[in-house]
């Protein structure tokens, strides 16, 4: 099959192009000088303008940041702690490991009906910033115990054996050793978990309070009135680009990297 | 020195399981007790006598339909995101080179816009007059009013918004995948059919299972596409529960149901049984 990687990179090609074909046409419409999202009849920037001008939206970003970096966080602290627990086999990793990879199987409306009841009819914890809090951490945790968890399987444990022999303390040698090791597992752990939270609707519109709404439920009960707004198009367009161009930024400063250091190394 | 080794996974373990119990278990374990209540007025706590009414209503040959199709949406989504996803994930885990993670990445990238953004953006394309339409007119293969509010339409809005999901443990398992293998086979004599069905799809399996299982657990689940992608009537096993919490205000009912739809999925974790563990 190495023969002819091209045609499946055709294929992976189209793919792409599938996934990133609805976010060219939001960027061509946050251009669009009329209220429509299906026609473009001309240029302008006024959306962009509008977009900063808008408080709600401005207070709902700024609840929805915080609340993904917070939940972020919060489950790759305790998620990576998880991931190290179940490292080696001890009497009761079975139950441990079905617990974590439960929160990926229960559908977001379950989670978000059932966070809802307890938070409303059992625990008095009032809607709003520690409600969504609560079951964002919920779901995140999972995808970090994965991420991470698969990192640590794939290590060697000489390595820090080594760094004992060669007299670090344990917390030395994690820190020196197993750390940096795992360090990208946790930074992609992270990731996931801020965009988890960052993009959640459905668990998140159950949750939110008075006062206190995220980004994508204030969208969603917009949209369904009179559709998205051009604002939200906006934004939506600077944030992919925002993402993009860090992605880029990252490839060339690995690229330029791995010519200085003269190696072939690889992209971790 | 020696301290026990259970007794330091568990240390480590503890903040995520009191974190689960509390605002993930119990809350489960809440809906499961609502399901037995007599319908309450959506501010009380679950109103006794305990009752089984809200199971026999869920089990209403009336909501047959939207189970069917919320199961022909979750099974169709997850065909097609293995579909696309498989040769996505074998690309970028075998000749992605130093760029693997940047491409993974990648694929990522448009999810930073907002969902509903992406969703009205579809429904941009596929309207009457969009793109979609526009384009397929050229070869003859338009339709009259465009590709919104179809059944089509609704699974390509799930397989956009859950493909990510698909492509992850894929890769994950493409990348562990020995390619030697795959080498052996040709040498043994086999084709690339025989190949692929023999030696590939078994070695990656771990994968393709977990995958399918975290695209068609939510697709399941998600009332949002269907209901601003499908037509008219488009209830879903999701949206019926989302009613009964939001406007119907039947507590027990929605519960109910939100307890068969977790049964679903355990009995789908039963067939799988342990395979693919090792990647979810």
């Amino acid at each position: 099959m190495t023969r002819r990687p091209w045609v499946l990179g055709a294929v992976a090609a189209l793919v792409f192009a599938f996934l990133y074909a609805p976010i060219a046409w939001l960027a061509a419409v946050s251009f669009n000088d009329s209220r429509s999202l299906s026609r473009i009849t001309g240029l302008s920037t006024r959306w962009y303008a509008q977009l900063f001008g808008d408080d709600r939206v401005l207070d709902a970003l700024g609840l929805t940041l915080r609340l993904a970096l917070t939940s972020a966080v919060v489950s790759t602290a305790i998620g990576t702690l998880a991931a190290f627990g179940l490292r080696r086999a001890f009497p009761g990793r079975g139950p441990w490991t079905v617990l974590l990879s439960l929160p990926l199987v229960v559908p977001e409306v379950v989670l978000g009906v059932a966070v809802l009841g307890f938070c409303v009819k059992l625990a008095g914890i009032p809607l709003g910033f520690g409600a969504l809090l609560a079951a964002h951490v919920a779901f995140s945790l999972s995808f970090v115990v994965v991420v991470v968890r698969s990192r640590v399987a794939g290590m060697d444990p000489r390595l820090e054996e080594a760094a004992a022999d060669l007299g670090a303390s344990p917390l030395e040698a994690f820190r020196t050793v197993t750390l940096p090791l795992v360090a990208p597992a946790v930074a992609a752990g992270a990731a996931f978990a801020f965009l988890l939270s960052f993009d959640d609707v459905v668990t998140s519109s159950y949750l939110t309070g008075v006062g206190s709404t995220t980004l994508p439920v204030f969208v969603y009960a917009q949209a369904s009135k009179r559709g998205v707004s051009p604002e939200i198009v906006a934004l939506s367009t600077l944030l992919v680009a925002v993402t993009a161009v860090l992605l880029v930024a990252g490839v060339l400063v690995t690229a330029w990297r791995a010519r200085r250091a003269g190696a072939a190394s690889t992209f971790v | 020195m020696a301290r026990p080794r259970w007794l330091v996974a568990t240390g480590l373990l503890a903040p995520t399981g009191l974190w689960l119990g509390l605002f993930f278990l119990a809350p489960l374990a809440l809906v499961v007790q609502f399901s037995f209540a007599t319908r309450d007025t959506g501010v009380a706590r679950a109103v006794l006598p305990w009752t089984t009414q809200a199971y026999a209503t869920a089990m209403d040959p009336a909501f047959l339909p939207i189970f069917g199709r919320t199961l022909a949406y979750a099974c169709a989504t997850t065909a097609l995101c293995l579909l696309l996803g498989f040769p996505l994930a074998w690309f970028i885990a075998r000749h992605g080179g130093r760029y693997r993670t940047a491409l993974l990445a990648a694929v990522l990238v448009p999810f930073w816009s907002s969902y509903l953004a992406r969703i009205y953006a579809w429904k941009a394309l596929l309207d009457g007059e969009g793109l979609v339409n526009t384009l397929l007119g050229h070869v003859g293969l338009d339709r009259e009013g465009g590709f919104l509010l179809t059944h089509g339409a609704v699974v390509l809005g799930l397989t956009y918004g859950f493909l990510p999901f698909m492509v992850l443990p894929l890769y994950v398992a493409c990348e562990r995948f020995d390619h030697r293998l795959v080498e052996a086979s040709h040498d043994l004599g086999h084709g690339r059919a025989s190949t692929f069905l023999r030696v590939v799809l078994p070695g990656v399996a771990p994968g393709v299972l977990a995958g399918s299982l975290l695209v068609l657990v939510p697709s399941a689940g998600d009332f949002v596409t269907p209901r601003l992608l499908g037509g008219v009537d488009q209830s879903t096993f999701g949206s019926v529960i989302d009613d009964q919490f939001r406007g119907g205000n039947n507590w027990p009912l929605g519960s109910a149901m939100a307890v068969l739809l977790l049964v679903l999925v355990a009995l789908v974790l039963v067939l799988r049984g342990k395979r693919g563990e090792d990647v979810l």
